[in-house]
């Protein structure tokens, strides 16, 4: 038996739908953060498995990962700087109770 | 063919990831959700050992194991008492979410079968390079060059560590 590129994928697919049941379903500030890691790092893992099974030759998928693991480590420090504003003004973190900022 | 081991370590590495990943959005806690991100991003950095990108891996462990996470823990520690759960979800989003989630899932995964002849494509050995190649690659102007974005992202930082110091200064 052999390792196939859909042995990568699905785990990666089912990965990226756990991060978009989280980001709807959850009321946590730093919760839906998390669930935005899950994404991006499905996304991540599609990268690598592409590249490395389709065009093992070239190196591109393992640059993209390179970049977004570098934008997705800025994104997360930004966003939880914000967080802890809000809950610094708020002294909560949970988006039902933070309605100023919406519209 | 494939050996045993690898096999072992892939079905481990596979498991791992479904299994914690459903953990992280369905737990009440959220220090233990972060905690199964952890192992979310460990397992992660497995795949990547095991196709051959061990700086790839070593990179993940770094910024993601070893810097996002910390940033989570903080974050939560200065936010929330702990012990405290979240509170269980109306149905009506809770429903949205499944539902959403299943119905991307399906989309992806119908893709996926469609497009079985790719499955032809078993891992081949990939030409060695060293780290020293991946620094000219992306530091130069060629054709497969990467100077571009490594300068954008330098400027993002640049711009995420005034935009941090900005936001978090009491004023």
């Amino acid at each position: 038996m052999n390792l196939n590129i859909l042995m990568y994928l699905i785990p990666s697919l089912i990965m990226f739908g756990c991060g978009v049941y989280g980001f709807i379903t959850r009321k946590n500030m730093i919760a839906i953060m998390i669930s935005l890691e899950l994404m991006l790092n499905a996304v991540d893992i599609n990268f690598v498995v592409f590249n490395r099974f389709l065009f093992p030759g070239q190196m591109e998928g393992m640059f993209f990962t390179l970049f977004a693991i570098a934008i997705a480590a800025a994104e997360t420090a930004l966003a939880l700087a914000i967080i802890i504003n809000v809950f610094r003004a708020m002294r909560n973190v949970d988006i039902t109770d933070i309605n100023r900022l919406k519209f | 063919m494939e050996s045993v081991g690898n096999l072992i370590v892939y079905a481990v590495i596979a498991i791992a990831i479904i299994v914690f990943s459903v953990l992280t959005v369905t737990t009440r806690k959220i220090l233990r959700s972060a905690t199964y991100l952890l192992f979310v991003l460990f397992a992660t950095a497995g795949i990547y050992f095991q196709l051959d990108y061990e700086f790839l891996g070593a990179v993940q462990i770094a910024v993601y194991a070893g810097g996002i996470l910390v940033l989570f823990v903080f974050a939560i520690m200065l936010t929330h008492q702990p012990g405290r759960d979240a509170q269980l979800l109306e149905s009506r989003r809770r429903w949205l979410g499944i539902l959403a989630a299943v119905l991307g899932v399906a989309v992806c995964a119908y893709a996926l079968f469609s497009h079985s002849a790719m499955c032809a494509a078993t891992l081949g050995q990939i030409p060695d390079f060293d780290i020293a190649q991946l620094g000219h690659w992306l530091l130069s102007t060629d054709k497969y060059g990467y100077l571009l974005p490594f300068e954008a992202i330098s400027i993002l930082l640049l711009a995420c560590i005034i935009g941090g110091v900005v936001i978090a200064r009491r004023r």
